[in-house]
């Protein structure tokens, strides 16, 4: 299997603040990998790195073997990211948020049109497609946020606390939806919600001020810190002093 | 072709915004009508048609900056334009796909307030459309303004600082409401070095006619306007490349 996502001592820095601390992480195509961890975490800053959003201050990120620091350009074109707000155009009705990204990622009109109707399909929003954007509920935004950013067909998808904000049912909508996308598309995903983590992922990355603690499927974290629930792996990992990963 | 296709998502979002056409339309030609009806009880050379029309009509043109910078500040406030940032438009893409829909926009107004002037006395002629012409350096002055305000500031201040601030100034300083000969000294001095001022005299001059007095002032319009563009790009583009946008 392919490496989709190489990092190689990843940092960013703010001044004196380390935000990401030499990260290294490798990621298979086609896997849906969880980052995890509290608030502050460094998970956003991360995803940033990795869709070009923010240059790192030291160390490299290849995407499919394009630098993130040298080429950019090639970054974008196979990547597509929701991020952690729902970032929809407001007075844009549900196709037309559609066909703009579908557009801005170089699909002429006729294409974007019948990209955005597949996607009104599979995200359920074509009961919604001629409505603005600003009058869909919470969870209805959060859909049409990850369906804009499949439209381009990344082969690398962000997505940035998907379900943050959301109500239950909302978010196991949101769930099945990010299921359906697994082996396909390879996903990285931020969340702070354990369950949600272990539900999709295939591994999950437990980060902690800046650095990688650990990386493993939720089984083997458990295994790992010898605990009988994610949370207490999650917790026995983020308040240990050592690096683990 | 990408900034067509952002430029053309831009047009929609201020075309379909209530308060914009309210503003930008139907308070020009509120004014217009309100000062002529005095101007017939109380006569005022200054509120004479061929003197009003070009103050009212540069006056209008300032809240170019308020829609352009609201525009631009929500799309950073609500992440669209990280998306957006993460795709493959560039830095030309995006000021160009602002900058592009509000000169029509801003075109279109100076037409509906000259048009409204026709009804009110103005005497049609070529001189009209020479005035729209002048107007251009002053719609993109003003489109500048709105597109550094929102690079800078959150929708919020953009409101204070375009709306009420920089229509309040652009009005004071241009004598469109008073005489600046009347106040003189200091206020005059300091009218004169601004652009508004200048942009009302050298549309005035073109209403009537007076070709050679238009470029003088035309110069400080145009400065201006060259000034704070460059400005407006060199902070869009650190905005864009820096993490803070």
């Amino acid at each position: 299997m392919r490496t989709a996502i190489q990092t190689i001592d990843l940092t960013k820095k703010y001044g004196e603040k380390t935000a990401v601390d030499a990260v290294n992480l490798s990621v298979q195509q086609g896997e849906l990998f969880s980052l995890l961890g509290v608030n502050g975490a460094g998970k956003t800053t991360t995803i940033k790195m990795l869709t070009c959003l923010s240059r790192p201050t030291s160390g490299d990120a290849l995407l499919l073997g394009n630098s993130v620091v040298s080429a950019p350009g090639a970054v974008k074109a196979i990547t597509n990211v929701s991020p952690q707000e729902t970032a929809v155009a407001r007075n844009l009705s549900v196709k037309e948020n559609l066909e703009l990204v579908a557009e801005v990622y170089g699909s002429d009109k006729a294409t974007a049109r019948t990209k955005a109707d597949e996607m009104l399909s599979a995200f359920s929003l074509k009961g919604v497609a001629e409505d603005k954007a600003k009058t869909l509920s919470g969870g209805m935004q959060r859909r049409l946020s990850i369906a804009m950013a499949l439209i381009s067909d990344p082969q690398i998808l962000f997505l940035d606390e998907p379900t943050l904000g959301v109500d239950v049912l909302a978010r196991r909508e949101l769930w099945s939806a990010i299921e359906e996308l697994k082996g396909r598309v390879t996903i990285v995903l931020t969340t702070h919600y354990m369950e949600e983590a272990e539900a999709l992922s295939d591994r999950i990355g437990i980060m902690s001020e800046g650095k990688l603690k650990a990386v493993g499927t939720s089984a083997e974290l458990m295994s790992e810190t010898g605990t009988h629930s994610l949370e207490d792996a999650f917790v026995a990992l983020v308040t240990e002093p050592q690096v683990r990963a | 072709m990408r900034s067509l296709v952002f430029a053309s998502r831009n047009r929609k979002e201020l075309l379909r915004d209530p308060l914009n056409l309210a503003f930008g339309i139907g308070f020009p030609v509120v004014l217009l009508l309100l000062l002529s009806a005095i101007q017939a009880n109380i006569p005022v050379s200054l509120f004479e048609i061929s003197s009003l029309s070009p103050g009212v009509a540069v006056f209008g043109l300032s809240f170019m900056s308020l829609f352009s910078g609201t525009l631009i500040a929500k799309d950073r406030t609500t992440s669209f334009l990280m998306r957006l940032f993460a795709s493959p438009l560039t830095a030309s893409d995006f000021i160009l796909g602002y900058v592009l829909p509000l000169l029509p926009i801003a075109l279109a107004q100076s037409a509906i307030c000259f048009v409204t002037s026709l009804f009110l006395g103005l005497t049609i002629n070529a001189h009209v459309l020479l005035a729209i012409v002048v107007l251009i350096p002053a719609a993109v002055l003003f489109i500048s303004i709105g597109l550094l305000a929102g690079t800078v500031f959150t929708d919020k201040q953009v409101g204070a600082i375009c709306g009420a601030l920089l229509t309040n100034v652009a009005a004071w300083l241009s004598g469109t409401w008073f005489d600046l000969n009347l106040v003189g000294g200091a206020f005059k001095t300091i009218a004169y070095l601004l652009p508004f001022a200048h942009a009302v005299d050298a549309t005035r001059a073109a209403i009537a006619g007076d070709y050679a007095s238009i470029m003088p002032h035309l110069w400080w319009v145009i400065g201006y306007a060259a000034a704070i563009a460059g400005v407006a790009v060199v902070v869009f583009k650190k905005k864009m490349s820096s993490d803070s946008m």
